[in-house]
């Protein structure tokens, strides 16, 4: 079977890649590209830990093919931080201690960040059911919450 | 939102007690953390298992030879390619397992016993070409009739798993073979005469469901075998130690010539405590002379790797009309899946130990049944158990008109109080959880329509057990922790604080490094809330080393003798002179003391705590649709010292999420022919964050005096509490007894409606 070749970008790097029609772009970006960040907890779209943006649209990556990816901008957790420089939100998931074991941080985070771009004041209910869609098994979502809010209130105050 | 940042206790740590960032939290955020499935190496090629359609079945062939003939198809492996496996009981997570159970868990030596039990692995050169080579298989079964419940199990012709298991514990050996492993029983006091002196008697029968511990990350690994140097194994586990063991002696391997390195871990909650793939995917690697990278898919997870126990446990308690009980009795049932080994003693253990009562009685049956293999999952046992009592007391003191509370604490286990399994309790905090919960603003709030409250107590033992960690000072004084306990909730951050506290060195002088298994002496898995409290113990003792040496280079540097050196906030102080000497300045010039400075804390730590917790939980119950909703939830836990108090909180409210998961929606459904039905996050709905209000904590600090800094594990008894604190909410919300979980809105509505 002919492999299809694919031109995107990924966190602002131009890339290319080879796949199979069926394969998932969460496959291509940890097995092919190695930004292991992203991660696979389902494989069918039921628990976020694999979150990423498409051309700014936050997405399941496990339930988008790899060959969408043609011409569009991919952001992963990777492209999150600025250098060693952390965001807002992953310093206040840091400060609030909202992850315990980090296997649905950086869909978490990747997330939270599309939800205060959306929505930069949102109310407690409104976090809680735009990430309902990220599973957390380890926090009871306290500290995720918490943090989420903290971090709007700080972006906020900076904007 | 309210603030639920309240601690009871006071001391004066100077970093002991802070909510430091943790040391591996960059990392976590940035997606840089290598967990199970990130290991990739070259040359490497995937491994899948193929697993059983049915519930149970005799194999009758296996052709594999279409498989074979596809490109791509590099090796097969089943059963017998293990060197051979005969029974024998060893360590495995915070229990012990028998060899020849596990070996035939992970692949099926001649019989399939539950819907994905595995039969063979397929190697190739692609995850694809592994997954299309199972569709190449053929195997014939003789498909047997499945028992999915402990009383089919139990009934007199049923279909029996194990023709070799005879049940263990009857005063009579018995002639024919059981599904019953064994029967234990638990007795302290006359339960006869227990009861005669009560004026109320309440038993009821009730039901948990098989549930899942529910980690985000499946199972992964990533290994190779070498036959004349060092195999490796990359795996997300609890325990890499123990892994090590158990896959050396199932592959006749000695343990120096296996490496283990744990990867970062995605959640495990007592179900990464055995093993899965990482035998299998090393016979692959032998095969084949590749590294071998194995991942489970979520169904796969569900379907084969260890749920916890469902049971059926009938409880039967008798209180005086003054409020005061005089028996309580249990007839305890727990699934055991596939193989014997599930956790019913320390259900009959742990049911009533909350309570000081003369008189108990418990029988507690390990029942096979064509389910999956169950494995540790959060306080394995207790919560299934502790349910059913909790649900009689509610209802005890709502029959006598006390307040749930107070019944609890006229009743309470305390210091010096018997346990039905031997020994008295010593220092324990269950008291001043119940008076925290009454105090708190939670349980003064009134009540709207169609609400409910509930409370429950929850007792966990906590282990101590095998740990080592070494930490190396460096030259300019900055040292790094060595321990071999994956870090699953933060705990790489308790471990810097008890350092820096035990030192006088701020903590952030520290790194923490989970060493894989040649790099620091055996150390038991995380599991049984231990890594806190015993590892903990370890680092104290490392760090204590430290001081002793450095205490000596200081003394040899001032030629005195070493009782005049004293130390504080890190210095070494001459008391005779005043002289002082920096941690600093001593590993600077090490070399010319004697050599580098690094303490060793290899303990088996005794002692460990019990934490007993206490929750109240609101309810708000739509009657039309029996739908719940969890309005309010409060978890107070008794923490000895709470090392990092986030991180404890975090246990709290992770433990009182899953457990009003269990309450509320949580279930394995099978079909009558033992298919899983709901093998997915979709249909298999754990809570999401919409499902959830803020977990309020309360963290009681009533110290364990055997650990230097007053820990207990905390990790464990807050998933028991919620199933009945949550259950029997509900149950005051419609005024009508529940029995049976998960309060699901079919069940509520059934419950509501046979009772209007
Ligand atoms: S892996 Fe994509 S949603 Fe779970
Ligand atoms: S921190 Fe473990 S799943 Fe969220």
């Amino acid at each position: 079977m002919a492999k299809i070749h694919v031109s995107t970008t990924v966190n602002g790097d131009a890339v290319e890649f080879l796949c199979n029609p069926g394969e998932t772009l969460l496959d291509i970006l940890r097995n092919d590209l190695q930004l292991t960040g992203t991660k696979e907890g389902c494989g069918s779209g039921d628990c976020g830990a694999c979150s990423i943006t498409v051309d700014d649209r936050l997405v399941c990556s496990c339930l988008v093919l790899a060959v969408e990816a043609e011409g569009k901008a991919i952001g992963t957790i990777e492209g999150v931080a600025d250098k060693d420089q952390l965001n807002v939100i992953q310093q206040k998931f840091l400060e609030h201690a909202a992850l315990q074991c980090g296997i649905c941080t950086p869909g978490l985070i990747v997330s939270v960040q599309a939800l205060l771009k959306e929505n930069p004041e949102p109310t407690e209910e409104e976090a809680r059911y735009y990430l309902a869609g990220n599973l957390c098994r380890c926090t009871g979502y306290d500290k995720i919450i918490r943090a989420v809010l903290d971090a709007a209130e700080t972006m906020r105050g900076a904007a | 939102m309210k603030n639920n940042n309240e601690a009871i206790a006071a001391d004066n740590y100077k970093y002991i007690g802070t909510r430091s960032i943790r040391p591996d939290g960059f990392e976590k955020v940035t997606g840089r953390a290598n967990y199970g499935a990130d290991l990739s190496l070259p040359g490497m090629i995937w491994g899948k298992m193929l697993r059983s359609p049915h519930a149970h079945a005799m194999i009758k062939n296996i052709d594999t030879s279409r498989a074979e003939a596809l490109a791509g198809v590099m090796a097969i492996v089943t059963y017998d390619d293990f060197p051979g496996v005969s029974s024998e009981i060893v360590a495995a997570g915070e229990g012990t397992e028998d060899l020849l159970d596990l070996a035939r868990n992970l692949m099926a030596d001649g019989k399939v016993l539950y819907h994905g039990h595995a039969i063979l692995g397929v190697a190739a050169i692609s995850k694809q070409i592994a997954e299309q080579a199972l569709e190449l298989i053929d195997i014939d079964y003789d498909i047997l009739p499945a028992v999915l419940d402990v009383r089919d199990a139990m009934a007199k012709d049923a279909p029996i798993l194990h023709q070799t298991m005879f049940t263990k514990g009857l005063s009579e050996t018995p002639t024919t073979p059981s599904n019953v492993a064994s029967v234990v029983e638990l007795k302290k006091g006359d339960i006869l005469a227990g009861f005669a002196q009560a004026d109320i008697v309440i038993e009821r029968e009730f039901y948990t469901p098989t549930v899942h511990q529910g980690y985000i990350e499946p199972h992964a690994c990533t290994v190779r075998y070498d036959e004349h140097g060092q195999s490796m194994v990359w795996c997300s586990t609890q325990g890499h130690f123990d892994v090590r063991s158990t896959t050396a002696k199932l592959l006749h391997m000695s343990l120096s010539k296996l490496k283990v390195i744990a990867s970062e871990i995605g959640g495990g909650f007592g179900g990464k405590t055995t093993v899965y793939l990482e035998p299998v995917a090393l016979l692959m690697s032998k095969k084949t002379g590749r590294p071998v990278k194995m991942l489970m898919d979520r169904d796969e997870v569900f379907k084969a790797s260890g749920p916890g126990s469902a049971t059926r446990n009938w409880i039967k308690v008798g209180a005086r009309n003054d409020g005061t009980i005089t028996a309580m009795q249990g007839k305890l049932h727990y699934e055991a899946g596939a193989f014997k080994g599930s956790p019913a003693r320390l259900g009959g253990m742990t049911a009533f130990t909350p309570y000081d009562v003369e008189n108990m009685f418990v029988e507690c049956f390990d029942v096979v049944v064509n389910k999956p293999k169950v494995a540790a999952y959060r306080a394995p046992g207790a919560p299934q158990a502790e349910y059913a009592a909790e649900m009689i007391i509610s209802e005890l003191a709502a029959r006598l008109e006390i307040d749930p509370i107070d019944f609890r604490l006229q009743n309470v286990a305390k210091e010096g109080t018997k346990t039905i399994y031997g020994p008295k309790l010593k220092k324990v905090g269950l008291v001043e959880c119940l008076e925290a919960a009454k105090n708190s603003p939670h349980y003064q709030q009134p009540l709207k329509d169609n609400q409910g409250r509930g409370v429950s107590s929850g007792f966990w033992f906590n282990i101590g057990g095998s740990s080592s960690v070494t930490l190396n000072m460096n030259r300019d004084g900055t040292g790094t922790i060595v321990e071999g306990s994956p870090d699953i909730g933060g705990s790489r951050a308790s471990m810097q604080l008890m350092a820096a506290e035990t030192l006088g060195i701020a903590a952030d002088n520290f790194k923490t490094v989970v060493a894989d298994t040649e790099n620091i002496a055996h150390n038991d898995g995380t599991g049984g809330s231990r890594t806190t409290f015993a590892t903990g113990m370890a680092v104290v003792e490392a760090a204590k080393d430290v001081i002793r040496q450095m205490k000596s280079r200081a003394a040899s540097v001032w030629s005195v003798e070493v009782d005049t050196i004293d130390w504080v906030d890190g210095v070494a102080i001459n008391i005779d002179s005043t002289e002082k000497l920096s941690a600093a300045e001593i590993c600077a010039t090490a070399d010319r003391t004697g050599g580098q400075i690094s303490g060793q804390g290899n303990i088996n730590a005794r002692g460990a705590g019990p934490s007993f917790a206490v929750h109240i939980c609101d309810v708000e119950v739509d009657k039309e649709t029996g739908k719940v909703d969890v309005v309010r939830y409060t978890a107070i836990q008794d923490a000895g010292k709470a090392i990092h108090p986030s991180y404890v909180e975090g246990q709290y409210q992770g433990g009182a999420a899953q457990g009003i998961g269990w309450a509320l929606n949580e279930e394995y459904v099978y079909n009558d022919k033992g298919i899983l039905q709901n093998p997915g996050f979709l249909d298999y709905r754990i809570p999401l964050a919409s499902d959830l209000p803020m977990i309020e904590t309360v963290i009681v600090e009533v110290p364990n005096p055997a650990h230097p800094f007053g820990v207990r594990g905390v990790g464990e008894t807050g998933i028991i509490p919620p199933l009945a604190a949550t259950a029997y909410a509900v149950s005051d919300a419609i005024n009508a007894p529940i029995t049976d979980l998960p309060c699901s809105p079919p069940n509520v509505l059934a419950v509501i409606q046979a009772n209007s």
